[in-house]
């Protein structure tokens, strides 16, 4: 009955905090009793507790504390009580009784930091398989119910429970530790934590119905920042989110995709932009490069534009040669030719991605770059077959519907000799 | 410190990756030699060696309240084990560098598996398992 009230009363206020101090509250439990489960079991506890407490006594001057504090004592209260815990409790008596083991200092910032930077490298880790570290992370470190997350991978809320359980069984079992990889390994395993946190957010820019992920992920963005302020490629993917965010709300149309030459660039949001930037050039005086921030810097170049025309392709190749250098990946490699199209012609383009297209065969946006380039030069036929091959294989209902379109457009176009400078002048004139 | 299974599989009675050659084979016996001293000096060596083929198998089971033998191996499958390494590790991160170590010296994949109890004869138990 009162938590029915208390949810009336302040749902929103009291779910935001929760999301706000999960991750904090769960990382330092962790490393309290060594044990996911437990932690979290006890973080679920004090919010049952605080639903209750807050709603007469308000929500504390620092509700994080407040949650660890309480959820430590019901933990070591309820191991007191249970015959398998006490042994565990003895052992957990002596690391309460230093300062690291008690939970409490949360205030300082410090030791809590360090906890959730030691959980994300535990949720990140290679041995674990890459949607268990996505769950893992969006539950343990972003404070999704696991409802939440599994609306967001399209299963069950049972499936995704039994997936978060075999992901904690692993940890425990395989004894996969909660502390910062040593300095040899980290540049691997935090190229793999920073590839979870862009996994999450591209799953919200594919599906309109999961768009909530791209704020997840720019949230754990910012965390990531905020933990490890030396690591270059955090800043970089958290530069490259902001930059992507900021173009989303002109990126569709009626639910179709709008392509970057039509966009509407007054809807780009400018303060995403100025933050991304802002971010990317911070990068450049660092000189560190590594490949998120060169394609953040790429999104700067793009966002920099206040036109299709005034874009700078030859920066935008440059900084491409720069990042296949770094990332030799046909998709990398499939971009690059994508801007190559815009210095130095269709035909140009095309010889790059006929050396790719093997490779990618089953990537429908190869096809559709084929099927633009083949158009630009006026070959119709190779155009719409190309077009058709790309619907064929587009994930979204949005893509699919400009992939029609194009196709469309092209029974349109006139005489071969026409549309080569009909498209001409359409490029210069856009 | 717990305890990691390392372990190489054959398929079809071949280990892929092995010594072809006499020579490939000495070099191949040094790598191993001097990994296992490594392994055995840092106390991470528990035990480990290879075994012969499926065929060499038998496989003893009780059936209606006696021991019955059979020809076999027990699990009819094209892999096999072909080789293990026991060892002591802390935790997953230091029994993965001993298993890239590992991999490095036999040029074949392994897996690595954990521990969930071990036998109590001797000092081979870990603590708190």
């Amino acid at each position: 009955m009162n938590r029915t009230v208390a949810l009336q009363l302040g749902t929103t206020d009291v779910e935001r905090v929760f999301r706000e101090v999960y991750g904090q509250a769960v990382a330092t439990l962790i490393r309290v009793f060594g044990d996911i489960t437990l932690a979290e079991d006890a973080v679920q506890d004090a919010f049952v507790l605080a639903i209750d407490r807050w709603r007469t006594g308000g929500i504390p001057p620092n509700p994080a504390g407040w949650i660890v504090t309480t959820a430590r004592n019901r933990a070591i209260d309820g191991l007191r009580r249970s015959e398998r815990g006490r042994e565990l409790h003895e052992q957990l008596a002596v690391v309460a009784g230093t300062p690291r083991g008690r939970g409490d200092e949360w205030e300082g910032g410090g030791p809590v930091s360090d906890d959730q930077l030691r959980l994300i490298f535990t949720c990140c880790h290679p041995a674990l398989r890459t949607e268990h570290q996505v769950a893992l992370t969006l539950r343990l470190l972003g404070g999704l119910r696991v409802d939440e997350v599994a609306r967001s991978f399209l299963v069950s809320e049972s499936a995704m429970a039994k997936r978060l359980v075999r992901a904690k069984y692993k940890i425990k079992a395989a004894r996969i530790p909660y502390r910062v990889p040593a300095e040899a390994d980290l540049p691997g395993r935090l190229r793999s934590v920073l590839l979870v946190v862009y996994l999450i957010y591209n799953t919200g820019v594919d599906d309109s119905d999961r768009a909530s992920l791209r704020s997840d992920a720019i949230r754990l963005g910012r965390s990531l920042v905020e933990l490890m302020p030396d690591e270059p490629e955090a800043a970089g993917l958290l530069a490259l989110m902001l930059l992507n965010e900021s173009r989303m709300p002109a990126r569709t149309a009626e639910g179709t995709l709008v392509l970057l030459r039509h966009q509407d660039r007054t809807q780009w949001d400018r303060t995403l932009i100025e933050e991304g930037q802002a971010i990317v050039r911070a990068c450049v005086r660092r000189n560190r490069p590594g490949p998120f921030q060169l394609q953040a810097a790429i999104q700067a170049v793009h966002c920099d534009a206040d036109s299709f025309e005034a874009i700078d392709w030859p920066r935008i190749v440059a900084l491409y040669n720069h990042l296949l250098s770094l990332m030799p990946t046909p998709v990398v490699a499939l971009n690059r030719a994508i801007a190559l199209g815009e210095t130095e012609g269709p035909a140009a383009a095309l010889t790059e991605l006929d050396a790719i297209a093997a490779d990618l065969d089953t990537y429908h946006l190869m096809h559709a770059a084929r099927g633009t380039m083949l158009r630009r030069l006026g070959q119709r036929d190779a155009a719409k077959a190309a077009f058709e091959r790309a619907a064929q294989l587009a994930p979204t209902e949005a893509e699919r519907r400009f992939l029609a379109q194009q196709i469309e457009e092209l029974a349109e176009d006139g005489a071969p000799e026409q549309l080569k400078s009909g498209d001409r002048a359409n490029h210069r004139t856009r | 410190m717990s305890q990691y299974l390392l372990s190489t599989y054959a398929v079809e009675g071949e280990v892929p990756g092995a010594p072809r050659t006499p020579e490939e084979m000495r070099t191949f016996m040094e790598r191993v030699m001097a990994l296992e001293a490594e392994m055995d000096a840092s106390g991470t060596f528990v035990f480990g060696g290879a075994l012969h083929g499926p065929d060499a198998t038998t496989v003893v089971r009780v059936g209606d309240g006696e021991v019955v033998m059979t020809d076999g191996p027990f699990i009819e499958a094209k892999e096999h084990i072909a080789g293990f390494y026991i060892i002591n590790a802390d935790d997953l991160d230091a029994a993965l560098a001993w298993a890239g170590k590992v991999v490095e010296a036999l040029n074949h994949p392994i897996e690595v598996r954990p521990f969930r109890a071990t036998g109590q004869v001797k000092d081979s138990m870990p603590p708190g398992a």
